[in-house]
């Protein structure tokens, strides 16, 4: 048995505890918004907070979430950084398919609240990780520094 | 299956535009309706309420004023959703922010695409083909909400006006919201004509503040693919594919899949030759099917299977090569031309295998029940899935619905010109059924069944010569294609098969320069196990890239300027010549690049290329590293696409075509050894990551001409003007794709 929160909401699981946190929250808790892209943290598509941290959920076991709080893109307009991301992204037009953006915005919050003002060179090492077919490479950096000037 | 027998007229009537008034409509409150394919339209009014005004297939107003656009085109990304809308709500007069936008049901009577005549997304044509469907359609529905307000204030409908979604009468200050006067509206008869606004009159057509409509559910998680949809006592079916195109299940021992908890069936099923066979593992969990996917022992049956490689294939291709092919076009005497050249270039070229790669593998929900289908799933090729699930279960096409989603990227794999991965779906749950399974599936490809599942951009292989006169002028051009076919032996190949030549192989070789003497050659090999597929502007992806650096050859052999040697050859083309000198303005060329750090080599390039009746033009600057990787630092773009429906979603598809051309160049390549894919995930088939990501900068032509399409334009040009670039820095040119370590050696 774990416990931890999701979205500051208490859960607990008995079930296989090896299974990778991304389908406990899509299978088992119908929280659709995480995506599935790869399975091996190769896109990012699968990105949640784990107290605040990116982690590829994908390979997460829920057994690593044990007493810990979970963040995910359902979640992340509760604090200041994810709601100005995202605001950052529409006021932008970010998104294409909008498939892997659940995961560019977690990435992007993280970063942000790692670094207030991160450059071009800092939001490529960051965001290097997290895959976007429809390359809105450019809008997603452009969205980050928009999301950092709003927060200062 | 026989798509033109069922639109039963050819593309060019079907590109006249559908008289509004000639559609029934629902007369009355709810329940009287009229003609019998509005079935599904009245069901859904009386879903929405009896009050709904639904005057035509695409629009839909509520009683709270909701605007809901009925979209025939799947939103893959590239705005269709928001292009349409617009067409819609700028006649309608509409309020923005009170339009909604709804995935259209499979029925090619109300939503096939004007120009081929079967409900399907793409050739870049859903702007196109809808531009004044959609605006007659907003301009129908607000001409009758005019009637209704007229009626309701005993005034003239020429006395109103309609702003916002509210219609207003000066004289009196009377107005009223499209909700107030749905009800009434709906009662009215449809107008048999409707004005157009003028072009002048635009508010939303055109202008930079119209945002997208899925925006927000896209950045709050909230945004359904196929991926997020659950029925009731749905499974999960996570497949093993066999190794080999075309090997069949041998034996399978199940027992350690069967053990482990969850695990509801496992399920062998056959494939056809176009589509896979396997073995599924049933699971209410992706996860728990997966493990059993994963304990499976599955022997194959390789006989009949493909078991050449790339580099076997390759070299097929090039002895190919040097026998005459079909020849696709000619003009001029080719053979005097290269009689006694004054300078000949010859150069031969390979294109890999390609594989789609959207971020959301290929998955399709299935429900089989009282002798129907009922899909749902992100699709481009509704029409054609109808049929070819309809002959596989042998039901009529409108007995298998399709509920539209949202795609997570296609770039043409949700197009599949056989149903591949639907069939399979199909095949799993009828394969199931069987068994006394009897529960909606949804077929889930993991990455590295959708890396390795076929339907690639096929491997080609060009030889070319060009032959230049004396005064440095282009006099030859002889240009040799190899590569399988995408249509020939689908559904689809009357369309685009005339003589053996499949028109996509050649689109785009050697155009659209004027040279007398010109022959495009095609030899197409008998269709290999390899499944192949339309990818991004499709064969633009590999004959822009030879095209344009050919020519880019033959500047530097006649000691010209890109730009400047390109003039003569583009008089007759003056859109191509347009977009081309407004990027090559707006990069500075012709002016000295900024210098790199010391060791490091600088160089711009150049290309254009026209495709889907767009143009465009593009600018590369890349930075060559003394260990011989380089960077793409900036792109400008320039693009030709008609009058401009929504500004800021051009540039986004001209900036996601350049990162999309990006991967392909740089990185692309699926590879076979004896038959099996060697790539699997996005470790070993690499695209695009944003450290890669140049700046990009897009410029669009004012333009009045007809609105053209943007998702694949923006694709060709990329590749060689990198190329170009690369020249321009270090002299070397590149003819394989994918770059990858090529300047390292």
């Amino acid at each position: 048995m774990v416990k931890f929160t999701i979205n500051g909401k208490a859960h607990s699981f008995d079930g296989d505890l090896a299974m990778p946190l991304l389908w406990y929250l899509r299978d088992e808790l119908a929280m659709t918004g995480t995506k599935y892209g790869c399975g091996m943290a190769l896109c990012g598509a699968c990105t949640v907070h784990l107290d605040g941290q990116s982690v590829r959920s994908c390979v997460t076991p829920v057994s690593a979430a044990d007493g810990k709080k979970i963040t995910t893109i359902e979640g992340v307009d509760a604090e200041r950084i994810g709601r100005a991301v995202q605001a950052a992204w529409r006021k932008l037009q970010v998104v294409q398919c909008g498939y892997c953006q659940s995961g560019q915005i977690m990435t992007a919050t993280a970063l942000l609240a790692a670094n207030k003002n991160p450059s071009d060179a800092d939001i490529d090492a960051a965001m290097s990780g997290n895959i976007c077919r429809c390359a809105t490479y450019v809008r997603i950096r452009a969205a980050i520094h928009e999301a950092a000037r709003s927060l200062a | 299956m026989d798509i033109a027998n069922r639109s039963g007229s050819s593309p060019s009537t079907e590109a006249e535009i559908i008289n509004v008034s000639r559609r029934h409509f629902i007369q009355g409150v709810g329940g009287l309706a009229l003609g019998l394919y509005l079935g599904p339209v009245l069901a859904a009014a009386a879903k929405h309420g009896a009050a709904s005004f639904e005057p035509n297939a695409f629009v839909r107003i509520a009683p709270d004023g909701t605007v809901t656009v009925i979209a025939k085109h799947v939103e893959v990304g590239q705005g269709t959703y928001t292009g349409l809308a617009t067409l819609v709500a700028e006649e309608l007069d509409a309020d923005w922010s009170r339009v909604r936008v709804e995935g259209a049901p499979a029925d090619a009577s109300r939503y096939k695409n004007l120009f081929y005549g079967a409900q399907v997304t793409g050739g870049s044509t859903a702007m196109a083909n809808s531009f004044e469907q959609m605006r007659k359609a907003g301009a129908t529905a607000r001409a009758m909400l005019v009637s209704a307000a007229a009626r309701q204030w005993k005034v003239s409908p020429d006395s109103l006006t309609v702003s916002n979604g509210v219609v207003h009468h000066a004289a009196s200050g009377r107005q009223a919201g499209f909700g107030q006067l749905a009800a009434a509206a709906a009662r009215l008869p449809v107008p048999s004509e409707v004005k157009l606004k003028d072009p002048k009159d635009f508010i939303l057509i055109g202008k930079l503040n119209v945002p997208r409509k899925d925006s927000t559910d896209k950045t709050d998680g909230r945004a359904l693919f196929t991926q997020d949809v659950k029925l009731p006592g749905m499974l999960v079916a996570i497949v093993a594919h066999p190794p080999r195109f075309g090997a069949t299940v041998k034996s399978v021992d199940a027992s350690k899949a069967q053990e482990i908890p969850g695990v509801v069936a496992v399920v062998p099923y056959a494939g056809t030759a176009h589509t896979f066979g396997g073995v599924a593992v049933l699971a209410k969990n992706t996860w728990v099917a997966k493990k059993g996917r994963d304990a499976l022992d599955v022997q194959w049956d390789d006989s009949q299977s493909f078991k050449l490689g790339s580099d076997e294939i390759l070299a097929q291709y090039r002895q190919m090569a040097s026998r005459p092919g079909q020849v696709a076009r000619q003009a001029g005497d080719v053979d005097a031309a290269f009689a006694k050249p004054a300078r000949l270039i010859e150069a031969d070229y390979a294109f890999p295998y390609l594989a789609h790669a959207a971020m959301e593998p290929m998955n399709c929900l299935v429900r089989l029940e009282d002798g129907r289908c009922e899909i749902w799933n992100g699709e481009q090729a509704q029409t054609i899935d109808q049929f070819a699930l309809a002959k596989q279960l042998g039901l009529a096409p409108e007995k298998i619905s399709i509920t539209q989603l949202y795609a997570g990227g296609s770039f043409g794999r949700r197009a599949s010109t056989f149903s591949d991965y639907l069939s399979e779906a199909v095949a799993v749950a009828q394969a199931a059924a069987k068994q006394g399974v009897n529960a909606p599936i949804k077929l889930v490809w993991t990455r590295e069944e959708d890396t390795r599942g076929g339907y690639y951009r096929p491997l080609f292989f060009h030889r070319a010569r060009l032959s230049l006169d004396p005064a440095g002028k282009l006099v030859g051009w002889h240009q040799h294609l190899v590569g399988q076919s995408i249509l020939t032996g689908t559904p689809l190949e009357q369309f685009g098969v005339k003589d053996g030549i499949d028109s996509v192989s050649v689109e785009g070789a050697g155009e659209p320069y004027d040279i007398p003497n010109r022959r495009i050659e095609l030899s197409t090999p008998l269709a290999s196990g390899v499944p192949v597929l339309w990818f991004r502007s499709v064969g633009h992806t590999h004959t822009a890239f030879a095209t344009e650096t050919l020519i880019d050859e033959a500047a530097v052999a006649a000691g010209k300027d890109p730009v400047e040697f390109r003039r003569p050859l583009l008089a007759k083309h003056p859109r191509h010549w347009g977009v081309l000198q407004l990027a090559a303005e707006k990069a500075g060329w012709g002016t000295k690049l900024a210098p790199g750090a010391a060791g490091e080599r600088r160089g711009r390039g150049i290309a254009v290329h026209e495709s889907f009746n767009s143009y465009v033009a593009q600018v590369a600057e890349v930075t060559v590293k003394p260990d011989g990787s380089f960077k793409v630092d900036r792109v400008v773009c320039a693009v030709d696409c008609g009058l401009a429906i929504n500004p800021d979603v051009i540039k986004a598809q001209m900036e996601g075509g350049i990162g999309f051309g990006l991967a392909a160049a740089l990185h692309g390549a699926i590879t076979l050894k004896d038959g099996v894919v060697e790539q699997s995930n996005f470790h070993d088939y690499q695209v695009l990551r944003i450290n890669e990501m140049p700046a990009v900068e897009v410029h669009i032509v004012p333009s009045a001409e007809k609105p053209t399409g943007v998702g694949e334009p923006g694709v060709p040009p990329i590749a060689p003007a990198v190329a170009n670039a690369v020249f321009a820095a270090t002299g070397h040119r590149i003819r394989t794709l994918p770059f990858g370590e090529q300047l390292k050696s």
